[in-house]
């Protein structure tokens, strides 16, 4: 079982690869890859330079190209695939099914992951990206229960890759566009979801506002702690009671079923965090790491030390975790 | 252009969903989508009922198309929707690539609006699965549209959503059930209670969000009844309404009208404006944020 880890500037990356990652995935610096904020992400020569520095760490490098290209889009869409097919990179992530058919026409020998963003959640589903495009792993969305991952598991005969820390989805991905309707950019067609460049902050009596285009996504009392306002973990008003009416501000965490997922064969722990800094990323990395290698020692004796889950809550959005849609109840 | 009615969003009452159906029977839409596409726990019609009222609609005249879930978790929900697709007596829309998977050489069907075609390339991979019509996701815009006509697979038809509250999610949660501090296993199907969602808004009172089980849809109505020219003339075949409790057959008469040339847009935009009950949006046409209302030049 793998530790994919992401790597959002080469600083991330190099702490990625020194601490231990299996893997990390990387994008180019625009709206061709689902994390498309300011000043992250590489351009060809630095792509170059990660694909070298992963490598003679042992790490392999996977590209993510897994926004949905527009006609208008489409040529600088191949133009990524074409960079990225000279990088030496170990394996490209997609989610376009046009793109993944421009890829095995081009470029047979490239390895293909489908993107979280390909919305697969079954084995059906999987089966077409696998029988059409020969895609090799397929990253689960953040979606299903421990069981229904099992299933799949059961089902398929291609890697599966899962979700194991990192701010959580909601969503399944690759199937919401609240943040183009509130701001007019999504994941799917312009790799951010509630973009920086929307939001505002406001000092008003009732206490400190965040609004994202104008739309109040939560109001904070004095001295209560303001996080980003992602739009689907604001506070609203439903029925007459303000709540976080679709997910609180937390953090995905796997720790508790390690070993489940181990024993079920998923072939690799998937960290999300391209945003985030290369500290964030090296502690995240050093604790899986740790975790990953006695899971696998031992699967049996696993238990999540304090040490690990301590650290992880510390640098956790909300600093707190949960199962998420692993667990049925939080569904 | 042809007018269709899309598969009902929400959880009715079996007597009011036979009655329904019943008046759109006689209603002046052409093509009718049927079934559940939202939650596998949502059994008041069951797939025996779904084909009585198929056959009802067809000899009607319609074209009676079945539809099928968008989030595909649990076996149970696989095999519900192979039993769809063995069906063979109507086309099936797929929502998601395991109905693709199934019906891939097997039957012609129509892309839903759950499928991301975002460009002409996945349009023609989809075309060669035997897709033979594709209904546009609702982020895209205008521009988009008439770029994607211009390279269509020969004998694809368009449809385009063009009335209802815009479908911007799912999860794998049920947000009814969490707004009712109900387990998702537990859900006693409070999603029964609202036959057109339940509304969120925002701290200052905004209506903002429509909570529908393990969708979220916008409150505001996307309206582009404006739009209707533009829309015959990127060569669009078939416009979509969205079923609503509230003046649907209004609704269908309005669009009817405008296309048959007999009504005035103002008319038929304020007869529209009494079944918005949040206001209306059409701001992902114009490549906007999708709650805007732009305001056509």
């Amino acid at each position: 079982m793998e530790l994919v880890c992401p790597a959002g500037s080469f600083p991330a990356l190099k702490a990625a690869v020194d601490n231990g990652a299996d893997a990390v995935y990387i994008g180019f610096r625009d709206g061709t890859n689902a994390r498309n904020f300011p000043g992250l992400n590489f351009d060809f020569n630095e792509a170059r330079m990660a694909v070298s520095y992963a490598h003679e760490g042992r790490a392999r490098v996977f590209l993510a190209i897994n926004t949905y290209p527009r006609p208008r889009q489409w040529g600088k869409w191949c133009d990524a695939v074409d960079l990225a097919a000279q990088l030496d990179v170990d394996a490209l992530i997609l989610s376009d099914p046009g793109l993944m058919d421009y890829c095995r026409e081009k470029y047979l020998g490239l390895r293909l992951h489908l993107s979280v963003q390909g919305s697969a959640t079954n084995h059906e589903a999987i089966n077409y990206y696998v029988r059409h495009f020969g895609v090799q792993r397929v990253v689960l969305p953040r979606v299903l229960s421990l069981t229904q991952v099992q299933n799949v598991l059961k089902r398929v005969n291609v890697e599966i890759e899962v979700f194991g820390f990192g701010s959580l989805c909601v969503m399944v991905e690759g199937r919401c566009t609240l943040s183009s309707y509130v701001t007019g950019d999504s994941p799917n067609s312009s790799g951010v979801c509630s973009p920086a460049r929307a939001v505002k902050w406001e000092e008003t009596p009732a206490g400190r506002c965040s609004r994202l285009n104008g739309v109040l996504i939560d109001v904070y009392a004095p001295g209560e702690p303001a996080g980003y306002p992602t739009l689907c973990k604001g506070r609203f008003e439903v029925g007459g009671h303000v709540f976080y009416a679709l997910e609180e501000p937390t953090s995905l965490n796997v720790l508790d079923i390690l070993p489940a997922l181990y024993r079920s064969g998923v072939a690799a722990i998937k960290v999300e965090g391209r945003q985030r800094s290369p500290a964030y990323v090296a502690q995240i990395t050093r604790v899986l790491r740790e975790a990953i290698d006695a899971c696998i020692s031992s699967p049996e004796k696993f238990s999540p030390r304090a040490s690990w889950v301590e650290q992880l809550d510390k640098i956790a959005e909300g600093r707190s975790h949960t199962l998420g849609a692993y667990s049925r109840p939080w569904q | 252009m042809k007018l269709s009615l899309g598969p009902i969003p929400y959880l009715w009452n079996r007597d009011y969903v036979f009655d329904f159906y019943a008046r759109v029977a006689d209603a002046p839409v052409a093509i009718v989508y049927l079934g559940e596409t939202i939650c596998s726990k949502r059994r008041t019609l069951r797939l025996p009922d779904w084909l009585d009222i198929a056959g009802r609609l067809a000899a009607a005249g319609k074209e009676v198309v079945l539809s099928t879930l968008a989030l595909i978790e649990a076996e149970s929900e696989v095999s519900y929707l192979r039993s769809i697709t063995e069906i063979g007596s109507y086309a099936v829309e797929a929502n998601d690539y395991a109905a693709v998977n199934m019906l891939d050489d097997a039957l012609p069907f129509v892309i839903g609006p759950h499928i991301n075609v975002y460009n002409s390339r996945t349009l023609a991979v989809l075309a060669q699965a035997g897709a033979r019509r594709w209904v546009m996701p609702v982020e895209l815009d205008r521009e988009t549209l008439a770029a994607i006509q211009r390279q269509r697979p020969q004998g694809m038809e368009t449809e385009v959503f063009v009335f209802g509250r815009l479908p911007l999610s799912f999860s794998a949660r049920c947000f009814t059930a969490r707004a009712h501090h109900l387990l998702k296993d537990e859900c006693n199907i409070r999603c029964a209670d609202y036959p057109d969602g339940m509304q969120l808004s925002t701290r200052e009172g905004e209506s903002f969000l429509n909570l529908n089980g393990v969708q979220v849809q916008s409150t505001r109505t996307y309206n582009l009844v404006n739009e209707i020219k533009t829309l015959a003339e990127l060569g669009v075949d078939i416009l979509r309404l969205i079923p609503q409790r509230q003046g649907m057959l209004e609704i269908i008469d309005a669009f009817h009208s405008v296309l048959q040339g007999g009504m005035p847009l103002p008319v038929a935009a304020d007869i529209l404006a009494r079944c918005q009950p949040a206001g209306w949006c059409n701001g992902y046409w114009y490549g906007a944020p999708g709650m805007d209302q732009v305001n056509h030049a």
